[in-house]
């Protein structure tokens, strides 16, 4: 048996837990402002404005990263049957990404932004970021050169994928010219810049949010249904695809703006070629589950994974069409946009995380299972609650606005004013407020689950399959 | 662009369109050499293995469904480079022809009022609906949703007129719009000065004041402020010189007085008339109008 370096994955396992506590409390936070502006206090630094972008750094690059960075470390030396590359790069590359974060804690909140979208981070701290990814791929591919296995499996393809382009995306999006040591301007201007900037920021959500947890899912649920993955054609096939197709699609995010027409069609029609390929993943997670279904009764963690996998189909359906001219003329600004992101970030992304950790941390601290199985049920339920409920108001909230906005009278005059639609989202914005709560307790319970996991307690409670009523 | 870009557009375009073509249908007949229990033989870390099932049709034919509408679509829109699109449509296109269909059709609804009397357009339920959502558009944003105004904003139903209340001055005020500007008193006055006028000012309007020191601003008043407010107080439309007499402050209370003194204010309406034409200029300023006569 080959000795794993156990203790960094541990590292980024407890990092996503914590940072995910963060990440959503503040993302609660800002969304109770939105229903109950006076939460600011007045005061700076509390305003929705500063802390939105610390939720969604802190919630996709700081969560969503150390769960990245974390898995991908361990399933490459599962299934290269080999220790890492360099433990030592491997725990710098932890403690200098939870710099990078910790650093973008101390600044977005206080003004401090390239005022970019996701890619808030001053000048200083994307350098540190660019060291510390580079750092990161050496461990990553030196252990996959390294490797003792002959074929390279197919999670890893998908890790390697994302590593390679958040790379390249990171560093082509953040080319500007420093002034002093926390303002810099952008190469690129205007229409380019805008251009530029929903290259990097859709394929932040295709390369991070997708092809970095499609490598987590390609491991993890195998591995949690006990069942071979369905389809390797199929891997292959949607592999290729997804990563060549969503390099096109940006320009979706700028629909009827002063983009060229041109680029504006091209971003629409290769969003709706990105329906097949997105869906290719789905379909290899629920058909390798598929020989598996009675897990569903007495294996929450696989209710969770099967979850993510829906709500990974379901928003990849949805893009597509959102990215259509019409139905975007309809959808953009409003919170239609905001309920679809979150039905990928935290049916898919944080789903899909949360299962995954729940099928790693037994294993990395050496337990037969998690803590509580039960808790576990519990989590999935009072999340997937939580979702819905987002999800609802927020698709109800952005249709009415976008139909709100667009209607005209017959001098031509708005019917309704802006603030009128605002009124009326009202209901929405605490519904949401409601869902938000509820996904935070989710992570609650996983932080106690996990925490009594670690410290080597079991709880004894009755299986899940005789606690539905029903004989194993 | 140029040449070269729109041809570096296409050839990419095309390129890619048949490496999803090649891609699809290579692998999807590709034979392998599976074992007999249907997987490729690949075992990582102990359990992981795959099987080789052939790709979903359905999949594969809602992946070729998706290249073929590109396909189509790319030949009706603009997107290969230069290419125009048989339909010719442009974004800027689309919105002139529905910016144009508007103005004809509202044209149309104008006609049967808008060259009537002001008097007789408040009555029109339509015109006043029309007016109001002009109103809620482009003027709320300062003179607040019930029109009430601000601090610095005018009220607009209270039948008092900073520049003006007529039908025809209120077409003026939202077409060129208005700057009001009181200079600062500071130098002239002097802080006792300020003191002594504020105190005239206050008791022009009854409010409680110092009665010795409203004595000596009065003469201040005359010398200094007449020029605008009238020798009265009672204001200038002309000049928009506000009526001091009233009590009625437009930025909130008559604590202003003194800042005003000191400082000096300014106020600015931005001219609407390149946000609104002609008649809809008619019809926001028949419903503020309407306002103040209800």
């Amino acid at each position: 048996m080959t000795e794993f370096n156990e203790k960094v994955i541990k590292q980024f396992t407890i990092a996503t837990i914590f940072w995910g506590i963060i990440g959503m409390l503040v993302g609660v936070f800002i969304a109770a402002q939105l229903a109950w502006p006076a939460l600011n206090f007045d005061i700076p630094w509390l305003t929705y404005s500063r802390l939105r972008p610390l939720h969604t750094n802190a919630v996709i690059f700081a969560f969503g990263g150390n769960a990245l960075i974390g898995t991908s470390l361990y399933v490459a030396m599962k299934t290269c049957q080999v220790k890492l590359f360099s433990e030592k790069l491997a725990t710098l590359t932890f403690w200098l990404y939870q710099l990078v974060i910790v650093g973008a804690v101390f600044t977005l909140p206080f003004g401090f932004t390239q005022s970019k979208e996701y890619a808030e981070l001053i000048w200083p701290l994307d350098v540190l970021l660019t060291i510390v990814w580079v750092m990161y791929a050496v461990v990553y591919f030196g252990t996959l050169a390294t490797r003792k296995v002959k074929h390279i499996y197919v999670a890893n393809w998908f890790y390697a994928a994302f590593i390679i382009t958040i790379a390249l995306l990171h560093i082509v999006n953040n080319l500007a010219i420093p002034v002093n040591w926390h303002l810099s301007y952008p190469v690129f201007s205007g229409a380019v810049d805008a251009l530029t900037q929903w290259w990097y920021g859709h394929n932040a959500v295709g390369f991070f949010l997708t092809a970095g947890f499609l490598g987590m899912m390609y491991y993890f649920v195998p591995k949690q249904a006990q069942r071979p993955v369905y389809s390797y054609r199929l891997s292959i096939v949607h592999f290729w695809a997804l990563i060549s197709t969503y390099m096109w699609a940006g320009p979706h995010h700028l629909h009827y703006t002063s983009l060229p027409d041109w680029a504006q069609s091209l971003g629409m029609v290769f969003s709706l070629i990105l329906f097949a390929p997105s869906w290719g993943g789905m379909i290899n997670g629920i058909m390798t589950i598929s020989g598996a279904w009675e897990k569903l009764r007495s294996d929450p963690i696989i209710k969770m994974m099967i979850v993510a996998l829906s709500f990974y189909g379901m928003s990849t359906f949805e893009g597509p069409m959102m990215s259509i001219k019409t139905v975007n003329a309809l959808s953009h600004y409003t919170d239609w946009t905001v309920g679809h992101v979150h039905s990928g970030a935290l049916g898919w992304v944080a789903m899909m995380t949360m299962g995954s950790l729940y099928t790693l941390t037994p294993r990395l601290w050496g337990r037969e299972r998690m803590y509580s199985v039960q808790l576990i049920n519990t989590h999935f339920w009072v999340a997937t609650l939580g979702i819905v409920l987002y999800i609802a108001s927020m698709w109800i909230a952005g249709v009415m606005q976008g139909l709100m906005w667009r209607e005209v009278d017959a001098s031509g005059s708005l019917v309704y004013t802006h603030v009128e639609s605002i009124k009326a989202t009202y209901p929405y914005y605490i519904i949401r407020f409601l869902g938000g709560v509820l996904f935070l307790v989710g992570i609650f319970i996983q932080a106690y689950n996990t925490w009594k996991t670690i410290k080597g307690e079991v709880r004894d409670e009755e299986s899940m399959v005789e606690v539905v009523g029903e004989k194993a | 662009m140029s040449n070269f870009w729109h041809w570096t557009v296409i050839i990419v375009v095309a390129l890619h369109i048949v490496a999803y073509c090649w891609l699809l249908f290579a692998t999807a007949k590709k034979k392998t050499d599976k074992l007999a229990d249907n997987t490729t033989g690949h075992v990582w870390d102990d359990d992981i293995t795959e099987l080789d099932n052939p790709m979903p049709r359905w999949w594969l034919w809602l992946f070729v469904g998706t290249i073929i509408f590109s396909v189509i679509y790319l030949i009706l829109y603009p997107g290969m480079g230069n290419y125009k699109g048989t339909k010719e449509w442009t974004q800027l296109g689309e919105f002139q022809a529905a910016y144009q269909e508007v103005v004809e059709a509202r044209e149309e609804t104008y006609a049967a009022f808008i060259n009537k009397p002001v008097d007789e357009i408040i009555k029109d339920d339509t015109a006043m609906l029309l007016g109001q959502r002009i109103y809620a558009n482009n003027c709320a944003q300062c003179h607040a949703s019930d029109a009430k105004g601000g601090y610095g904003y005018p009220n607009l139903t209270d039948n008092d007129w900073k520049w003006g209340g007529e039908f025809e001055t209120i077409i003026q005020s939202i077409t060129n719009g208005r700057t009001g500007i009181m200079t600062p008193w500071a130098g002239p006055l002097g802080e006792e000065g300020v003191q002594q006028v504020a105190a005239y000012v206050r008791s022009l309007s009854g409010i409680e004041h110092d009665a010795a020191l409203a004595e000596a601003g009065a003469p201040k008043f005359q010398m200094f402020c007449t020029a605008c407010h009238g020798p009265e107080g009672k204001g200038n439309q002309m000049l928009g010189a506000p009526n001091l007499t009233d009590d009625n402050w437009l930025y909130g209370s008559h604590e202003i007085i003194e800042t005003a003194l000191y400082e000096g204010l300014q106020g600015h309406m931005p001219p609407q008339n390149e946000v609104l034409d002609e008649h809809r200029i008619k019809l926001v300023a028949a419903y503020v109008y309407s306002l103040s006569r209800k």
